[in-house]
């Protein structure tokens, strides 16, 4: 049993929050997402949350979540049936049944879509995921470092429609399941990276739904106590303020099927003086102030209101907003030379070198301005 | 000549305009029937600036009492909801998140059917009229009044809420009905619940809109009647019979625009000083910045377009402590005519505090001399020091901009606020409201997402544009007039063929030349 023990309807709010955070201001608004998780353990009963540790060895485990466009998904909602029929379809196809559910990310909406999935099947969910954060590709797991396969996977939409895919590499998975999902109507839920208890210890990110919880807990205590949410929500992060200001220019286009783009931030406070530039491509990839990166994906970039810590996604970055941008770093496996080959700044197309970010970092530099 | 009226909670006020010159402006209270205090006002408006009823092209009019309806939870009617979307969707059930109270006094009727579309126009799955039969005996049966349906996808494709609606109309004669894609955007959930809440003030409306018209009927008015909406725009009173959830957060709209028709600016930060509470905005262009946030109404969310607003707790009420300088949160509010020092009361508000440091002239002032006179501008202080720092806030760039201070409780600052420009509190500020209203603007908004793969962007967006338009001027609108004041173009993530969704909202001034001359030959 995890130390947060249940998942029920006062802390699938709290977990959502946080969640938001972790997207790095992508994975998709976890608002409908913390409507089905509601929905599920209102239905259902609250699910019952594992720690990583206490995974049995030979524990038989599938990542939920959903693929698709954030902004169909607001439209165009699940009937909440998806991730039953995709854990039935891949545990026929393999000829074993399932004993636990875990997270493919900890960020965003699919935060949400495996506690819904946990709660109608009863299976307990692991406190662990595959990212530690919201990454846009489903190759960009942990178990893909640890040659673990993420297919066979199931593929099921709201009709019912269901695709058992068997590809030859993660990245040929993506390249699939992101076709069939247009064709589902831009929303599909997904089980797959099936994985044995013996694996977990190695291919999840350990208790990020704890985590999830201790920053959306931390920062609505703070704000109750009229204490700092933001600095609370740093703490946690183990991360610390690389900037604050207001929002001058958002510029975003499409290319190859993301939405990328760039906001600008003017510096305010300690900060008077200087320019941060975020790029995104649905999540913060780069930070630049001064023109200089000072945060790099794999590393977490979140930005939330200066005032309230609220989480502030890439897709509602808007012009004046006042903001305060946190850097934190990244589980330290995405470090190594092959984490950084999937989700390094190279992969993204950009030209710098992967710099790690450590909080005491941006505190130097805090001291050098002031 | 034109009337502009705001109904607010406490006070009616109405003023009489000349295209943008304010011939007469007064201030009297609101009643609960709204009618009377309507009523009141005109007459005390016709006392101060005699006019001939003949002479007035159109009365604008911006009221709370929706908004009120809802909050309160008074006069709402029953609601069905009918939502076609099955197999999709049945994830989270309409009302899913609503407060319990509101929920109970709609009914929860419920009801999940097949239908809506897919982000590309083909079809989820086809609408059933076996269920549609079922749905509307149960709303026969349980004599529900007020239907509300939603389809997915149908701010891109209405086809199957209009179908679902020309069912309903023949079954059930008499049953008032609201559909989504005339309401909301795309987002699901929020298009719904403003469809709900929509729908359950139909009945509302149609008795409210009838009493605006009586009041004017009574006055000797029979010029056209608008009401304003959320964005600073008008609606006929046919318009508002069908969208009164449109006029929701108008009034501090108005307030906002009023304070850019008196002070001649267009680009400012607008501090509206009331009894309780001060509310700062920030005008672009002439036009209130919009929230970025979900709006939510009596705690339900939607997607409105509301102004960006910084409310903080300090009105011409609010209670003042001398000895700790400290004002408000708490306020008399509307007993200020009774409890506030200088109207013989024994509270110390800050309007006495501004009659004591001799920066307003209201009531007795002989009743607050004894008041320490370095305490008094301590308290003045704070308030501008509070003040300024919130509308620093609300500043997006390094320049300073003009402060226009406007609403009742404007004579609380007198001099300048630090760190801002130049402070402007123009003649009838304490009516900024009314005036909002009466030089409200004819909009409509177009929201859809297009394919741009192998077209021409700009050909495309150009149809969007037109469309927007020919709505405006299809409102009302003087068509050399009308802008584009608003084009949103979000790429949607994940998707291959460039698929953008598009905002574009034309706006244009009403055409009053054309009221007045189809008044004349009809």
């Amino acid at each position: 049993m995890s130390a947060l023990g249940e998942i029920n309807l006062d802390t699938v709010t709290v977990i959502a929050l946080g969640a938001t955070v972790l997207g790095t201001g992508g994975g998709g608004d976890p608002y409908v997402g913390r409507l089905m998780a509601e929905q599920a353990i209102r239905e259902c009963g609250p699910v019952t949350l594992i720690d990583p540790a206490d995974v049995p060895d030979d524990a038989f485990i599938f990542l939920c979540g959903m693929m698709g466009a954030p902004a169909v998904i607001v439209e165009k909602l699940p009937s909440g049936r998806e991730s039953l029929q995709a854990i039935d379809a891949l545990s026929s196809a393999l000829g074993r049944k399932i004993t636990h559910i875990a997270c493919l990310e900890a960020g965003g909406i699919n935060s949400m879509i495996p506690i819904a999935a946990a709660a109608r099947t009863g299976l307990p969910l692991i406190d662990a995921d595959g990212m530690g954060r919201a990454f846009p590709e489903l190759q960009m797991l942990l178990p893909t470092l640890e040659g673990i396969s993420a297919t066979p996977m199931a593929l099921v939409d709201e009709k019912g429609n269901t695709l058992i895919i068997d590809a030859v590499d993660n990245r040929s998975a993506e390249m699939f399941a992101r076709n069939a999902t247009v064709q589902m109507g831009a929303g599909a839920t997904m089980a797959f990276y099936p994985l044995q208890g013996d694996q977990v210890a190695t291919a999840l990110i350990p208790r990020t739904i704890s985590m999830a919880y201790a920053i959306g807990e931390g920062l609505l205590r703070a704000r109750s106590e009229h204490r700092d949410p933001v600095a609370e929500v740093a703490r946690h992060l183990d991360g610390a303020e690389i900037f604050s200001g207001k929002i001058i220019d958002v510029l975003r286009r499409t290319t190859a099927g993301f939405v990328r783009g760039e906001a600008v931030i003017d510096g305010t406070g300690a900060w008077s003086g200087s320019t941060m530039s975020i790029d995104f491509q649905n999540e913060f990839l780069v930070a630049r102030r001064n023109g200089e990166a000072v945060v790099s994906t794999p590393d977490l970039i979140c930005v939330v209101d200066a005032q309230t810590a609220e989480p502030i996604t890439a897709e509602t970055l808007r012009y004046g907003q006042r903001i305060t941008v946190i850097g934190a770093p990244c589980f330290d496996r995405w470090r190594s030379a092959d984490g950084l080959a999937i989700v390094g700044p190279r992969y993204f197309g950009y030209e710098h070198e992967y710099s790690p970010f450590q909080s005491n970092q941006a505190k130097e530099t805090l001291d050098v301005c002031l | 000549m034109h009337i502009g009226i705001d109904v607010g909670g406490t006070n009616t006020d109405a003023v009489l305009m000349d295209g943008t010159t304010v011939v007469g402006a007064v201030k009297r209270a609101t009643t609960s029937d709204v009618l009377t205090g309507i009523r009141e006002a005109l007459k005390g408006l016709a006392e101060a600036s005699p006019f001939t009823p003949a002479d007035i092209d159109a009365v604008m009019l911006g009221t709370t009492h929706f908004t009120n309806a809802v909050v309160s939870i008074t006069g709402l009617s029953e609601t069905a909801v009918v939502r076609l979307s099955l197999p999709a969707c049945s994830g989270v059930p309409p009302m899913a998140d609503w407060p319990v109270d509101l929920a109970d006094a709609l009914g929860r009727h419920v009801y999940e059917a097949h239908g809506g579309y897919e982000f590309d126009g083909r079809a989820i799955s086809a609408v059933r009229c076996e269920e549609l039969e079922l749905i509307a005996a149960d709303i026969r049966k349980k004599g529900i009044g007020a239907i509300a349906i939603v389809s997915v996808f149908s701010p891109l494709k209405p086809d199957d809420e209009l179908a679902a609606r020309a069912y309903f109309e023949t079954a059930l004669p008499g049953v008032h009905i609201a559909m989504s894609h005339e309401i909301g955007r795309v987002g699901l959930i929020e298009r719904e619940n403003a469809t709900i809440i929509n729908a359950s003030l139909l009945s509302l409306a149609e008795r409210a809109t009838d009493a605006f018209r009586v009041a004017l009927s009574d006055s000797g008015i029979e010029a056209p009647l608008y009401l304003s909406q959320n964005d600073g725009t008008l609606m006929d009173v046919e318009f508002a019979k069908r969208f009164p959830v449109t006029t929701f957060s108008s009034g501090p709209t108005n307030s906002m625009r009023g304070a850019a028709l008196l002070s001649g600016l267009k680009d400012c930060i607008v501090v509206d000083i009331g009894g309780t509470t001060a509310d700062i905005g920030i005008l672009v262009g002439g036009f209130p910045r919009q929230a970025t946030t979900h709006v939510d109404i009596g705690g339900v969310r939607t997607n409105f377009r509301m102004p960006d607003l910084l409310p903080m707790g300090i009105g011409g009420g609010s209670l003042v402590d001398l000895e700790s300088g400290r004002v408000g949160p708490k306020s008399v509010g509307y007993r200020l005519a009774t409890e506030a020092l200088v109207f013989g009361g024994s509270t110390l508000t800050a309007t006495d505090v501004a009659v004591a440091a001799g920066i307003a002239d209201i009531g007795d002032k002989r009743r607050v001399a004894h008041l320490d006179a370095q305490q008094v501008r301590g308290a003045l202080d704070a308030i501008a020091q509070r003040i300024a720092s919130a509308a620093d806030m609300m500043r997006t760039s390094r320049d300073p901009l003009p402060v226009v201070l406007v609403g009742g409780g404007s004579v609380l600052i007198d001099g300048a606020l630090p760190g801002m420009g130049e402070v402007i509190r123009p003649e009838h500020a304490g009516v900024a409201n009314a005036v909002g209203a009466a030089i409200a603007q004819i909009g409509a908004e177009v929201d859809r997402v297009l394919t741009l793969e192998g077209k021409d962007r700009a050909a495309e967006l150009h149809i969007v544009k037109s469309d927007a338009i020919d709505r405006a001027v299809a409102s009302g609108a003087v068509k050399s007039s009308v802008e584009i004041v608003e084009l949103d173009e979000v790429p949607i993530a994940y998707l291959p063929g460039d698929c953008v969704r598009v905002r574009v909202k034309a706006v244009g001034d009403l055409n009053l030349g054309s009221i007045a001359k189809e008044r004349a030959t009809a």
